[in-house]
């Protein structure tokens, strides 16, 4: 008898009585013989300490000591330890989805107010309860605006993360959509070549900030041709950078995606985080997955449920605006926790922080012999170098010397094998920046 | 309860920032920044933890009240697997794709490896991948790797045939995936109507997707002839794995001929729900279609070292970001190790040892529309409470006055007044002799008293909420 | 006038060539409290059978099928904002669009009042 289940042989055996039958077994005598497994080839149990222990020595042979300056959807930023602490509460964590109201209210609550926190970041109107992630909340938006506009072209900018993109092909692949990629432009958005592209079959243009190589587009006038032409905005952005950038509402987006992972989850080796998607009130029937609204009960109490549930799945079936069920309720949570801790004025200034460090590090690495820097775009806590050499040998080389240095953007763009994009967090102190422009100079020597 | 941005007073502070010693940055272009701050609440640390500590008692959880809703697993989370998760907490994912990053990711690696065989040899399919990140991505994730096939195979095909008892999350994964649905009815013994299946069956049939035990929480004795039927005209068979904590070490959906599945780690792996997510939905295939599994994957080398394996050009692309929920991989990896064998089949066996005993005792008070011994969980219906004017949803509120998580009403959409029970494994006869105790009184009460019933909740914060204004007013973020 | 029925519980009232189309009495309780009508465009044309509107109630989700073949001449705008009226009157001012006839030939295939009544 395992630790987890309780009840004895002998209650075992007054209940096999009153259902009626002289053995476990029994119960299973209506899977046929020939059924049966044959094989189940999995290793003898153990003690919670046994196992603890031999995840602690998986966890050992992960390298530790590493300073990150690598980004790419994922960032290295402090969690308060409050975060931890509300989080791990059982009452949020061992709970399923609220589809009982009344005694569900702490997450209702709580989620109302996420989509709150999110609309207040982004400008929009209104928001879900969370997607998986920021690639596919990406994904998600680009199939809302085709539901939206009942149009099938969709003009992405390759300044979008190349995982996202990798992502949306994936899940457009078995959709008649069209497809088109602009070629960055001074690692930025190719507004012209964007403009160009608009037609009247044209569904949405799929941008984001800062982009994938650290760059600020001012999208005011994007937002404006795409509305002329019938289509959508999309713009996915990082939420940190919300404390010191325009809001998506502010340019004329019409939907916002981001990835949560940076407001209050851990790196955690990519998950569990969040996605997040915002939009207009008038789009709000096409919003994918869960929505919470704010309601009374029968004595004019505030009170809130899982609302236009009829969109979903488990009612509308195959004709749902999505087929998510589960999200990432508690990362969601999570991000909440954070955003209320950080408040008003500090997430201002972790935002002013992440750009000033990393603005810092722009100036001492671009004075490194060897390497330049485009500073004409203006940027965020991420940039690119160029570097005299590979930049896969020299993230090696450095990563020998316990830097993540950065991501060498060959890997994902052609003709950019000498091009490092660097990311710097409010996490990373002076001493460490100049001990990354220290290091990188020895590497080139 | 006021909301967290009621409570805010402008210049309190929960957070302060080490001093910023690098020297101040010249400003950005004025017309790249937010004309006004973000509204966020301005608070100490101690009102944000009085806040939403307060919030996690208004909610019944598993760790609090017994939580028999069925088709949703809720057995116990235990501690353990919670501390092995946070070991990984500080690992970067883009390290390992760096050049030479894998070495320095080889623990992460090592156990995504892992976790993926004994996947795979718990559901007898040939491999697996963890990059889906809830049970309805994996269905849309198996779902694309069924059109991968197909494509490559230059098969036409166009509908995906779902039984009327499945999930509706099928239905919509196939969907999303551009197939047409073709529901089939269920039969009088409570599954798949098979002469309609075998009347319905044609060459542009891409799949069909099951749940086995299904939504009624039978085994469907006809499983082996469903297969078979649908290999001869070339669809694939996918096992919708919502309900696998039947038949661990049972029966493996791999022996029976499914080509994919599905896995909810946080159903049948003892991963926590959290509200609503996160979950895991791995997906298991057979042979064949191990070359469309969505990239990055993990391979074992020659000396036993990990690494990230060369893209398969048949790749379907990504489905997430990057691995997968992680974190919640490790915990269902715990929960492996910790069990194993035995464990795992004593699991299923204890499920359904305690699902028909609920069924047993409560039969003689509520109608059991399939009337047979049944696996992990059992559906009645309220019909019988229905002639004095009492619905399941009555008896569910009720529930929540006596402290229990109401079972899963309403579904399966086949039966009329459905109430699904699944206890799970872990819960004792002590709490499920409370609950039987309580069904009966409620059916009792449906009858002496109905409106006591009609009446319920009345011991929560808040009572039976007015949905309609909710959806009609759409009232979904609290404006300045 | 004359007004038919069918079996998915629609109704369809005649006038010469032009037809209202909504939902039954019936079908209205069925689904509970309205909070989301989803019209059909004018303009645009549909076959018999094929869905015309949808409805949303706070647990259930339905199309509205064209009873008949027609262009759509106009919809009742009032249910983009006040959805609870086709709870309150689905027979008269709870109409969803009105259809330019095509075939009047079809509504043969279709029940009347009476017939209506034994079916539900």
């Amino acid at each position: 008898m395992s630790n987890y289940n309780p009840n004895t042989p002998s209650q075992q055996a007054e209940m096999l009585a009153t259902i009626g039958v002289s053995s476990i077994e029994e119960l299973f005598k209506v899977i046929p013989q020939e059924l049966k497994a044959k094989s189940f080839d999995i290793p003898k149990g153990m003690s919670e300490f046994e196992m603890l222990d031999k995840i602690n020595s998986l966890a050992s042979a992960n390298s530790k000591d590493i300073t990150f300056f690598i980004g790419g959807s994922f960032y290295d930023h402090y969690i308060p330890a409050a975060v931890d602490h509300l989080a791990n509460r059982s009452e949020f964590y061992t709970a399923y989805t609220p589809y009982q109201p009344e005694c569900s209210q702490g997450t209702l609550q709580a989620l109302y107010e996420y989509q709150t926190a999110i609309c207040r970041l982004t400008g929009m109107e209104v928001s879900n309860a969370s997607l998986y992630d920021g690639a596919t909340a990406l994904a998600e938006a680009a199939l809302m605006a085709i539901r939206i506009t009942g149009r099938n072209r969709l003009i992405l900018d390759d300044c979008v993360n190349p995982i996202y993109k990798r992502v949306l092909e994936t899940y457009l692949a078995n959709h008649d959509v069209e497809l088109i990629t602009l070629e960055p432009l001074n690692f930025s958005l190719n507004k012209e070549a964007a403009i160009k592209e608009l037609n009247n079959n044209s569904a949405a243009i799929i941008v984001q900030t800062p982009n994938f190589f650290g760059s600020i587009d001012n999208l005011k006038d994007i937002a404006a041709k795409a509305h002329e032409n019938g289509a959508l905005l999309i713009n996915s952005v990082y939420p940190v950078s919300l404390g010191l950038l325009a809001t998506p509402a502010e340019m004329g987006v019409d939907i916002v995606v981001g990835d949560g992972q940076s407001l209050g989850n851990p790196l955690s080796f990519g998950g569990p985080a969040f996605g997040f998607i915002a939009t207009s009130k008038k789009h709000i029937r096409n919003i994918p997955g869960r929505v919470v609204g704010e309601t009374v009960d029968k004595e004019g109490r505030r009170g809130f449920v899982l609302t236009l549930q009829a969109r979903e799945q488990h009612i509308k079936r195959h004709k749902a605006t999505s087929n998510i069920c589960s999200n990432q309720s508690l990362c969601a949570l999570r991000g909440l926790i954070f955003l209320s801790l950080i408040g008003k004025e500090g997430f201002v200034e972790m935002a002013r922080q992440n750009r000033n460090r990393a603005e810092y590090a722009k100036s001492l690495l671009s004075r490194v012999k060897g390497v330049s820097i485009e500073d004409s775009v203006p940027t965020f806590n991420e940039f690119v170098l160029k570097l005299p050499k590979s930049a896969s040998e020299v993230t090696a080389a450095l990563l020998k010397k316990g830097i993540a240095a950065g991501v060498p953007l060959g890997s994902y763009y052609k003709g950019m094998d000498n091009y490092l994009l660097v990311t710097v967090t409010e996490k990373r102190t002076k001493k460490e920046i100049e001990l990354l422009a220290e290091e990188l100079g020895r590497t080139l020597v | 309860m006021e909301l967290i941005f009621e409570q805010s007073v402008k210049g309190r502070k929960g957070v302060s920032f080490p001093v910023d010693n690098t020297s101040e940055a010249a400003p950005l272009p004025k017309e790249l920044l937010r004309e006004e701050k973000a509204e966020l609440p301005e608070l100490s640390e101690l009102d944000v933890v009085r806040h939403f500590t307060k919030l996690s008692r208004l909610n019944f959880s598993v760790d609090t009240n017994f939580y028999p809703l069925g088709s949703c697993t809720m057995k116990y989370n235990a501690k353990g697997f919670e501390e092995a998760a946070k070991l990984f907490a500080p690992f970067h994912p883009m390290l390992s794709m760096l050049p030479e990053g894998e070495k320095l990711s080889q623990g992460s690696l090592e156990l995504i490896f892992e976790t993926e065989k004994l996947l795979a040899e718990i559901t007898g399919m040939d491999a697996v991948t963890l990059q889906p990140m809830a049970g309805a991505h994996g269905e849309m994730t198996g779902c694309m790797l069924i059109a991968a096939y197909h494509k490559a195979k230059e098969n036409k095909k166009k509908y995906v045939i779902v039984p009327d008892s499945s999930h509706g999350t099928n239905p919509a994964s196939a969907a999303m995936v551009g197939y047409e649905i073709i529901t089939i009815p269920t039969a009088a013994y409570g599954d798949m109507d098979l002469d309609a299946f075998k009347a319905t069956l044609n060459n542009e049939v891409a799949a069909i997707m099951m749940t086995c035990p299904n939504t009624l929480g039978l085994f469907n004795p006809y499983v082996k002839e469903i297969c078979d039927l649908a290999h001869s005209v070339d669809a694939l068979v996918y096992y919708d794995g919502a309900n696998l904590n039947a038949i661990m070490g049972k029966v493996r959906p791999g022996d029976i001929g499914f080509d994919v599945i599905h896995l909810n780690l946080h159903k049948t792996f003892g991963t926590p729900h959290g509200s609503g997510g996160p979950g895991s939905g791995p997906v298991g295939v057979k042979e064949s279609l191990v070359k469309f599994f969505p990239s990055p994957r993990v391979k074992k080398n020659g000396d036993s070292s990990f690494s990230i394996a060369k893209e398969d050009k048949s790749s379907i692309g990504s489905v997430s970001n990057f691995f997968g929920n992680f974190g919640v991989i490790v915990k269902a990896y715990a929960y492996i190790l910790q069990l194993g064998r035995e464990g795992l089949i004593e699991a299923s066996e204890q499920a359904v040892l305690n699902a028909n005993y609920i069924m047993s005792r409560l039969k003689e008070y509520y109608d059991l529309p399939y009337n047979q011994i049944c696996m992990h969980e059992c559906v009645f219906s309220a019909s019988r409470q229905m002639e004095s004017g009492i619905h399941a949803i009555d008896i569910a509120k009720y529930l929540i006055d006596r402290k229990i998580h109401p079972p899963t009403v309403y579904f399966p959409l086949i039966v009329k007044e459905a109430i699904m029970i699944e206890p799970t494994e872990t819960e004792s006869k002590e709490t499920m002799d409370n609950f039987i105790e309580i069904m009966i009184e409620a059916a009792k009460l449906a009858e002496s008293d109905p409106d006591i019933l009609r009446q319920a909740p009345l011991k929560t914060p808040v009572s039976r909420l007015d949905e309609t204004k909710a959806a009609r007013e759409q009232n979904v973020c609290c404006v300045l | 006038m004359e007004r038919y029925f069918t079996k998915e519980h629609e109704w369809i009232s005649v006038n010469g060539t032009t037809a209202t189309v909504g939902i039954t009495s019936h079908a209205a309780e069925e689904l509970g409290d309205i909070t989301f009508v989803e019209l059909p465009q004018v303009g645009k044309s549909v076959k018999r059978s094929e869905t015309l509107a949808a409805i949303e109630s706070v647990k259930a989700a339905s199309d509205v099928y064209a009873p008949i073949s027609g262009r759509v001449t106009s919809t009742n705008e009032t249910l983009e904002t006040m959805p609870e009226v086709v709870n309150e009157s689905p027979e008269e001012s709870g109409w969803i669009c009105t259809l330019e006839v095509e075939n009047p030939e079809e509504l043969k295939g279709l029940m009347n009042a009476e017939e209506y009544k034994a079916f539900i």
